[in-house]
C-alpha cells in the first residue's frame, strides 16, 4: 500500500505562541517550530499498516525551508522517503489554498492512503482532511480512534458525541486520526542516523502547475484584520484547607450564584 | 434583509443543540434566519418547534437515507445547491467536528474563504475568533464569497424570539463520489442526563489528582450537584481514569463554561489550552504551587478526597 502522511511542522504549543505584527501570520521565526503532534499518530499509523501489509510510506510536508528539520524528525520514525513543498509565493496561504496546493501534489504521489493528524495545534481548524477529499474526489474517513485495512477495504472507529461510529471506504481516501489510536514510537539512534541519508523531494509551485496567485497572501480567501493578546487571567483568592475548605468554596460558589 | 442560513446540530437524545439557538440568535443580527436541517427521514419535524422559537423565519430540510448514512459529503452537496439558489448573507454553522467538515467542503466547492472558531460576528463580516489556546484574540474577514464561518458553543446567550417557520423540503441528489465513506453502525455509549461537554455552562473535571477511575465519581457527584458536564484532563484520560470524549484541552475539546471546577489537576499547558475561557474558574489542588492556581478565581488549596465531600455535603444542606 503506497501511503502518503501529511505532516505539518507548528509553533510548539507548549510555549508562547503569537502571530507576526507585520503580516498577521503565524510567528514562526521566534518559535520552537515541531512536528504536529497529532501528526506523529498518523506516521505510527501508517508504519504499523506499512509493517503489516507491505508498501512505502512517504512524508508530504508543505512549510518554509525550516520545515526540513521536522521532515528529518519524521523521517527517523521509519517512513521511506518526503516530499517538501517549499516556495516563497506559499508565504501567507489560507486553507483553501494549502488544500489546492497539497491536493496537487498527492495528485503526484499516487497514493492509495493519505493518513494525517485530526487537527493542527497551531490552528486547531480541522478542514484539511476533507478538503483534500473533495478536491481529490475520494472518500475521507475523519477523527479515527481505531483503523483495520482489508485490502482496499478501511474501516475506521470515530468517536461522536453520542458513542462512536463505524465507516468505511475503499482506497484511495484520506484518514485523519486522533491521538487515541496508537502510541508513537521514539526514533531509534539507527533511525536517526538513517533518516539523514532518506531523499527528500521538493517541489515548488511550478513543479506542480498552481500559479503563485492562487496561494499566498494574493490567492487568500479570507484575511486577518488585527489580533492582541488576550490579558492573562489573574489568580483570585486563595485558601488553605483548615477543614472548612470544601464550605468556603461552596461560598464562593453561592456569591458567584452557581449554587 | 437577506436570508442567513443557520445549519441545525442536533442530537438524537436530546434534540437541537444550544450552539444551534446561539447561532439562530447570531443570525438575527446580520438577517433573517433560515433554519438548514440535513438528516435522515422526518429529521426536521421534531426539531421545528424549538428552532421556530429561536427565530427561524424558514427550516429548509433535506431528508435522506443518503444524507444519513455517509459522513458528510452528501450534507455539503445539498448545502452547496442551497447557497447558490438563496444567496444567503452567511452560512453559520457549529464549530464541532461535523460543522467544521461540511463547512471544508463547502468552502472547496464554492471556492469560499472559510473562518472557523468565531465568537463574534459583526454586521459587516468581521469576526472574532480565540487562537492559541485562548491567548490570542483575532479579527478576520472572509475577503472570497460569503461569509462562511463555524461558531463555538457557548459563544454567546440564545434569546428566544418567535417565529413561525415554513418548511421547505429540499430535493437531494448526491453524487456517488458524496457517498464513498458510508456510516456501517452506530454505537450509543452511556452518558446518563448529563449536558454535552461543550455546551454545558458547569463543567467539573478531574485530573491525575484523582487518583483512579473508581474515585471519578466524586467528580461526577459534584458535577450533577452543579447541575454539569464532567470533564477530564490528558494525564487523567492517558491513565485510564475516565474516557477520552471527555477529555479537555489541546487534543481534546475546548470548553467555554460559565463555571469550571478543576479538581486536582495541575493546570499544564495542554489542559489550559481547552479551559482557559471560562468565564469562573475554581480548583481544589493539594500543592499550592499548581499553576492551575494562577487562572482561579478561587482556589483550594487541600486534599480534594476532604475538600470535595464536604462542598458536596455543602450544597445539599443549601438546596
Amino acid at each position: 500500500m503506497n501511503i502518503v502522511v501529511l505532516v505539518k511542522q507548528v509553533p510548539d504549543s507548549g510555549a508562547d505562541r503569537n502571530l507576526r505584527t507585520d503580516d498577521n501570520t503565524v510567528d514562526r521565526g521566534s518559535a520552537n517550530n515541531v512536528i504536529n503532534e497529532m501528526d506523529e499518530y498518523a506516521i505510527e499509523e501508517a508504519l504499523k499498516i506499512k509493517e503489516a501489509h507491505g508498501g512505502e510510506v512517504t512524508i508530504l510536508t508543505m512549510g518554509p525551508d525550516r520545515a526540513t528539520e521536522s521532515i528529518r524528525k519524521a523521517l527517523s520514525m521509519g517512513p521511506d522517503k518526503a516530499v517538501h513543498v517549499v516556495d516563497d509565493a506559499l508565504h501567507g496561504s489560507c486553507a483553501v489554498a494549502t488544500s489546492k496546493v497539497l491536493a496537487a501534489a498527492l495528485g503526484q504521489l499516487n497514493a492509495d492512503l493519505v493518513l494525517c493528524g485530526a487537527e493542527s495545534t497551531d490552528g486547531r481548524v480541522q478542514v484539511m482532511p476533507h478538503m483534500i477529499a473533495e478536491r481529490l474526489g475520494v472518500a475521507a474517513l475523519t477523527g479515527a480512534r481505531k483503523l483495520t485495512v482489508d485490502g482496499s477495504t478501511l474501516t475506521a472507529e470515530r468517536q461522536t458525541e453520542e458513542g462512536y461510529e463505524v465507516v468505511t471506504a475503499s482506497t484511495p481516501a484520506v484518514v485523519s486520526v486522533w491521538d487515541t489510536i496508537n502510541e508513537p514510537r521514539y526514533p531509534s539512534f539507527k533511525g536517526i542516523m538513517a533518516a539523514k541519508k532518506k531523499p527528500v523531494q521538493t517541489l515548488s509551485l511550478g513543479d506542480l502547475g498552481v500559479a503563485p496567485t492562487e496561494v499566498g497572501f494574493d490567492g487568500a480567501t479570507s484575511t486577518v484584520l488585527e489580533h492582541s493578546k488576550r490579558p492573562p487571567r489573574s489568580g483570585g483568592a486563595k485558601v488553605t484547607d483548615e477543614g472548612d475548605g470544601g464550605v468556603k468554596l461552596v461560598e464562593f460558589l453561592a456569591t458567584e450564584k452557581f449554587v | 434583509m437577506s436570508e442567513v442560513l443557520v445549519v441545525v446540530e442536533a442530537t438524537r437524545e436530546f434534540g437541537v443543540k444550544k450552539v444551534t439557538l446561539e447561532m439562530l440568535t447570531l443570525a438575527r443580527g446580520l438577517g433573517t434566519p433560515s433554519a438548514v436541517v440535513l438528516g435522515g427521514p422526518g429529521a426536521a419535524e421534531a426539531l421545528s418547534a424549538k428552532l421556530g422559537e429561536y427565530g427561524a423565519e424558514k427550516i429548509y430540510a433535506a431528508e435522506s437515507e443518503e444524507i444519513d448514512g455517509y459522513l458528510v459529503a452528501p450534507k455539503a452537496t445539498v448545502l452547496a445547491e442551497l447557497v447558490q439558489r438563496v444567496q444567503p448573507a452567511a452560512v453559520l454553522l457549529a464549530s464541532s467536528q461535523e460543522g467544521k467538515e461540511i463547512a471544508a467542503r463547502l468552502a472547496v466547492k464554492l471556492d469560499n474563504g472559510i473562518l472557523t472558531d468565531v465568537v463574534a460576528l459583526a454586521a459587516d463580516g468581521t469576526a472574532t475568533q480565540v487562537a492559541f489556546a485562548g491567548s490570542t484574540i483575532v479579527k478576520s474577514k472572509v475577503t472570497r464569497g460569503l461569509p462562511l464561518v463555524t461558531v463555538r458553543p457557548n459563544s454567546l446567550n440564545p434569546e428566544p424570539a418567535a417565529a413561525s417557520p415554513a418548511v421547505e423540503q429540499l430535493t437531494v441528489s448526491v453524487t456517488d463520489t458524496d457517498k464513498l465513506a458510508k456510516v456501517v453502525d452506530r454505537v450509543a455509549e452511556q452518558k446518563g442526563s448529563r449536558p454535552e461537554l461543550t455546551e454545558a455552562s458547569v463543567v467539573v473535571s478531574g485530573g491525575r489528582g484523582v487518583g483512579n477511575a473508581d474515585n471519578f465519581k466524586l467528580v461526577e457527584e459534584l458535577a450533577d450537584l452543579l447541575g454539569g458536564a464532567v470533564g477530564a484532563s490528558r494525564a487523567a484520560v492517558d491513565s485510564g481514569f475516565y474516557p477520552h470524549q471527555f477529555q479537555v484541552g489541546q487534543t481534546g475539546k475546548t470548553v467555554s463554561p460559565q463555571l469550571y471546577v478543576a479538581l486536582g489537576i495541575s493546570g499544564a499547558i495542554q489542559h489550559r489550552a481547552g479551559m482557559q475561557t471560562s468565564k469562573t474558574i475554581v480548583a481544589v489542588n493539594k500543592d499550592a504551587e499548581a499553576p492551575i492556581f494562577e487562572l482561579a478565581d478561587f482556589g483550594v488549596v487541600g486534599d480534594l478526597f476532604k475538600v470535595v465531600p464536604q462542598a458536596a455535603e455543602e450544597i445539599r444542606k443549601r438546596k
